[in-house]
C-alpha cells in the first residue's frame, strides 16, 4: 500500500525542513520526502495543507486499566483513545489487576497491544519497582526488561523506603531502565483530597500539601545522585519540585521529569465547581505552581508531557467528592491543551513540542528515535496546530469521559496517526 | 424579597439582604415558640426528609422540631458513614427517597460539597445541615441571631472563633455569614488547628486565648475533637486546656463584657471551663433555642418559594 501525503509541514527536530514538501509511504517505510511527488494510480493521495507531520507521538505515562478494570478501559479502546489523541506509543503503568510485576504478564500486555487495531498503537508496559506494588521487595526487573518492560514504576504509590529506592535506583541501572518514582509522603497527603492553600481552606477539604511532593523528590534526588541510577520523577506539580530537578541536574544527577496538560492549564480555583474531574493526584496546583510548571517547560527543565491518563467510569466519579477516585482521562485533549496552552501563548515552539512529546520521552525510555527522513518506518502524528476545535466527551474512544475539559475551546489536534503500515485519520 | 437560590447550601454568596429576611422571618418564629401551642400550619402537605449520614442528635432534633412546628411530613434516614461507603451510593439513595415523592432534603454528610452534589442529581429543595468541613449554614445563621439578639447589632462587631478552625464547618459559615454582616473576624487556636491562608478571608489570627479575650466582643468557642489527636494536632487535651480553654480566671483578668458561644456539645473544662458555659456571659443555651426559630424561617423560605 503506497500512500502519498501532499502539501505538509515536517517538523521533526532531527530534520528540519521549513517548506511544504510530499511525502511518499511505501509498505509502511518513507520512500521519498520531495516537493511535487506525483502519486501514481494505486496510490492514496492525502493532502495535509495547513496540516504538520511530526515524529510518532509518545505518551510515557498512561492507565489502559487491563487486565481488572475493563469497564473503566482496555488495551483495545485506550489504544483507540490514543490514536485518535495523535500518539502512536503509549507506555502503560502496572497497577492493574494482578499487577504487571512479572514477566508473562509484561508479554501478555504485548501480545494484546499487537493485537487491537490491527496493531496501530505501540503498547509498552512499565512493570512494577516492587513485588505487588507494596514498596518491600523488588521485581524481578531483569526478566521484566527482557520480556519487554520499558520502565519500572510503582505509580499510584511513591516507594516510601529510602534503601528500597536505592536498591531499585541501582539495580535497574544494570540494564538502563528509569524507575519512575510517583512522588508522595504518604503521611502528609492522607485523606487529603486537593491542593492545600487559600481555595481548600474555602471549601473545607482535607489538603494534600505541596510538601507531600517535594520531600520526596528532593530525598529520591539525592539517592538518584549517589547511586548513578535513572530517576524520573512522574507528574510534577509544584514549583519547588521545578527547582529540584532543576539543580538536580546542574549537579549531574541522571534525572529527568513530566507534566501532565492538566497541571500546566488548571489551577486548585478549578475544585471550587466541586466537579470530581478536578480530582486527581497529585491535585491541581496554584498559579504560581502553574506558572513555573510552563517556565519549566520552556527552560528544559521539563522533559516530558505524559497524560496520566486515567479513566473511571461515570459512576465511580457520580459520587461526593470526598469518595471519588483520583484521576482524569487525558489521551484525547492533550495535543490541543499543549498547543493552547503552551504553543499559542509563546512558551513552546512545535519544534520544542515535538521534542516533550516525541523526542525526549523515547530518549529517557532508551527507545529507538523515529526521524521522518526517506527510508526510515514511518511513525507520525499528523496534526493541524491552527485548528479550533471544542472538546465533546460524546465522542471520545475513551471507555470513560472524566474529563474537566467537557466543552473547552481549544486550539491545535490531532488529525491522525500512521503507524506499522497503517493509517488512521479521524473523522 | 426571596431568597436568590432554591437550596441553602453555604453561607459563601448569600447576601447581606437574604441574611436578613431569613433573621427578621426567624424572629416571627422564636415569638411563636413563647406560645402555648407552638405549632403552625405553613408546610402542610410538604414531605421533609432528614438525611443524616453522620451522628448528630442536638442538629438533627433541631431540624426535625422545626419541621414539625411548621406542620411538616417528617421523615428521618440515619446511616453511617460507613454503610453509604459500601453500600449504594447517596445518588442512588436520594434518588430512590425522591421517587416516594417528597419536597426537601436536609442532609448532613462527611463530604465537603456533598449538599451542593445532590442539588445535582435530584430536584427537592437541599439545606446543607453539615457537609463536612465545608459549611453548616443553619448554625451559621443561629449564630448571627443569636448575637444580634444580645448585641442589638452584629455590623463592627469583634468576633473571635476559638478552637479547630481547620476542620470545621461551624467556623466557616460563621466566617462568610459575619463578613457579609460587617463584623470583624479573627480565629484563635493552635497553629496546627489554623487552615491555610485563611488570613485572605479578611480576619486576624490569634495564637493566644488572653489575645483573642482582649480583643473580642464575642468568643464563639468550638469543640475540640477528641479523635484528632492520633495525628498530632496537638500534644495532649492537658496542653490544649492549659494554653487555649476559655476560662473564668481569664475572663475576668480581661475586666471586660464578653459574649460566649459555643455550638456544642460542650467538653465541659476542655476548650470552655464549667462556670464559663454555665456563667453570665453565656449565651449557649439561647443558641439552641433560636436554632429552632432559624430553622423554622429558612424552612418557611424555601418552602414556600414560588
Amino acid at each position: 500500500m503506497k500512500y502519498l501525503f501532499k502539501n505538509t509541514i515536517i517538523i521533526d527536530p532531527a530534520n528540519l525542513i521549513e517548506e511544504p514538501v510530499d511525502v511518499l509511504i511505501v509498505d509502511g517505510r518513507i520512500e521519498k520526502i520531495r516537493q511535487s511527488l506525483s502519486a501514481s494510480k494505486n496510490d492514496q493521495e492525502i493532502d495535509l495543507r495547513g496540516n504538520i507531520i511530526a515524529p510518532g507521538f509518545i505518551d510515557m505515562h498512561v492507565h489502559l486499566r487491563e487486565p481488572g478494570f475493563e469497564y473503566k478501559e482496555t488495551i483495545e479502546s485506550g489504544s483507540m483513545a490514543a490514536a485518535a489523541g495523535g500518539f502512536t506509543t503509549v507506555c502503560c503503568m502496572p497497577n492493574t489487576n494482578p499487577v504487571i510485576d512479572d514477566d508473562s504478564m509484561v508479554r501478555w500486555i504485548i501480545e494484546k497491544g499487537k493485537s487491537v487495531n490491527q496493531g496501530i498503537v505501540d503498547i509498552y508496559p512499565i512493570a512494577t519497582i516492587t513485588k505487588s506494588r507494596q514498596g518491600k521487595e523488588l521485581s524481578p526487573m531483569m526478566e521484566l526488561a527482557d520480556a519487554g518492560a520499558v520502565a519500572f514504576s510503582d505509580d499510584g504509590s511513591s516507594v516510601d523506603n529510602a534503601e528500597v529506592l536505592r536498591r531499585a535506583m541501582e539495580y535497574s541501572a544494570m540494564i538502563n531502565k528509569p524507575i519512575i518514582q510517583h512522588a508522595e509522603e504518604p503521611n502528609l497527603a492522607k485523606g487529603g483530597v486537593m491542593n492545600e492553600g487559600f481555595v481548600s481552606t474555602s471549601l473545607g477539604m482535607p489538603p494534600i500539601p505541596s510538601i507531600s511532593e517535594t520531600v520526596v523528590l528532593a530525598r529520591d534526588l539525592l539517592i538518584a545522585n549517589y547511586t548513578k541510577g535513572k530517576y524520573h520523577a512522574a507528574h510534577i506539580s509544584t514549583r519547588i519540585s521545578v527547582e529540584l530537578i532543576r539543580d538536580a541536574k546542574k549537579r549531574g544527577t541522571s534525572a529527568s521529569c513530566e507534566v501532565t496538560p492538566h497541571h500546566f492549564t488548571l489551577t486548585d480555583e478549578a475544585v471550587r465547581s466541586f466537579d470530581t474531574n478536578t480530582k486527581m493526584n497529585p491535585p491541581l496546583r496554584a498559579y504560581d505552581d502553574l506558572i513555573s510548571l510552563k517556565e519549566g517547560l520552556r527552560d528544559g527543565i521539563i522533559d516530558v508531557i505524559a497524560t496520566d491518563h486515567a479513566p473511571h467510569s461515570f459512576d465511580e466519579k457520580q459520587v461526593e467528592y470526598l469518595f471519588a477516585p483520583f484521576g482524569i482521562v487525558g489521551l484525547e485533549t492533550a495535543i490541543g491543551l499543549a498547543i493552547t496552552e503552551l504553543v499559542q501563548t509563546g512558551y513552546l515552539s512545535l519544534n520544542q513540542l515535538v521534542e516533550k512529546l516525541s523526542v525526549n520521552p523515547r530518549k529517557i525510555l532508551n527507545l529507538p528515535q523515529v526521524t521522518i527522513r526517506e527510508g526510515e518506518k514511518a511513525n507520525l502524528t499528523i496534526l493541524n496546530p491552527e485548528l479550533r476545535w471544542i472538546v465533546e466527551i460524546e465522542k471520545f474512544k475513551s471507555r470513560s469521559v472524566n474529563t474537566p475539559f467537557n466543552g473547552r475551546k481549544l486550539i491545535g489536534r490531532a488529525i491522525g496517526i500512521f503507524n506499522n503500515g497503517q493509517l488512521l485519520l479521524n473523522d | 424579597m426571596a431568597l436568590q437560590n432554591r437550596h441553602l447550601l453555604g453561607l459563601e454568596g448569600v447576601s447581606k439582604e437574604e441574611i436578613k429576611l431569613i433573621l427578621d422571618t426567624a424572629t416571627t418564629f422564636r415569638e411563636v415558640l413563647e406560645r402555648p401551642i407552638k405549632k403552625v400550619p405553613t408546610l402542610q402537605g410538604k414531605t421533609i426528609v432528614n438525611l443524616f449520614f453522620e451522628s448528630s442528635t442536638r442538629t438533627r432534633i433541631s431540624f426535625e422540631l422545626a419541621e414539625r412546628r411548621l406542620s411538616a411530613d417528617v421523615v428521618n434516614f440515619s446511616a453511617d458513614m460507613s454503610s453509604l461507603k459500601k453500600g449504594e451510593t447517596l445518588k442512588d439513595t436520594a434518588r430512590n427517597i425522591e421517587a416516594m415523592k417528597i419536597d426537601m432534603v436536609v442532609m448532613r454528610h462527611a463530604s465537603p460539597g456533598a449538599a451542593l452534589f445532590l442539588s445535582r442529581v435530584i430536584d427537592s429543595v437541599i439545606i446543607n445541615a453539615g457537609d463536612g468541613g465545608h459549611e453548616h449554614p443553619t448554625q451559621a445563621l443561629l449564630d448571627l441571631y443569636s448575637i444580634q439578639e444580645k448585641h442589638k447589632r452584629i455590623d463592627g462587631l469583634k468576633i473571635c472563633i476559638v478552637g479547630d478552625i481547620s476542620h470545621s464547618r461551624v467556623a466557616l459559615s460563621n466566617i462568610y455569614g459575619l463578613k457579609t454582616m460587617g463584623a470583624e473576624v479573627a480565629v484563635c487556636g493552635p497553629a496546627t488547628l489554623i487552615p491555610s491562608e485563611i488570613e485572605k478571608h479578611g480576619i486576624g489570627i490569634f495564637n493566644k486565648i488572653d489575645d483573642a479575650i482582649a480583643w473580642a466582643d464575642v468568643l464563639n468557642v468550638l469543640r475540640i475533637q477528641l479523635e484528632r489527636q492520633d495525628r498530632s494536632y496537638f500534644p495532649s487535651l492537658r496542653e490544649y486546656r492549659k494554653y487555649f480553654a476559655v476560662t473564668k480566671e481569664r475572663i475576668e483578668r480581661a475586666e471586660k463584657q464578653i459574649t460566649i458561644m459555643h455550638p456544642g456539645p460542650i467538653n465541659r473544662d476542655v476548650e470552655l471551663s464549667a462556670d464559663v458555659a454555665d456563667g453570665k456571659h453565656s449565651i449557649i443555651l439561647q443558641q439552641v433555642l433560636n436554632g429552632v426559630a432559624v430553622r423554622m424561617a429558612v424552612l418557611y423560605l424555601l418552602g414556600t418559594r414560588s
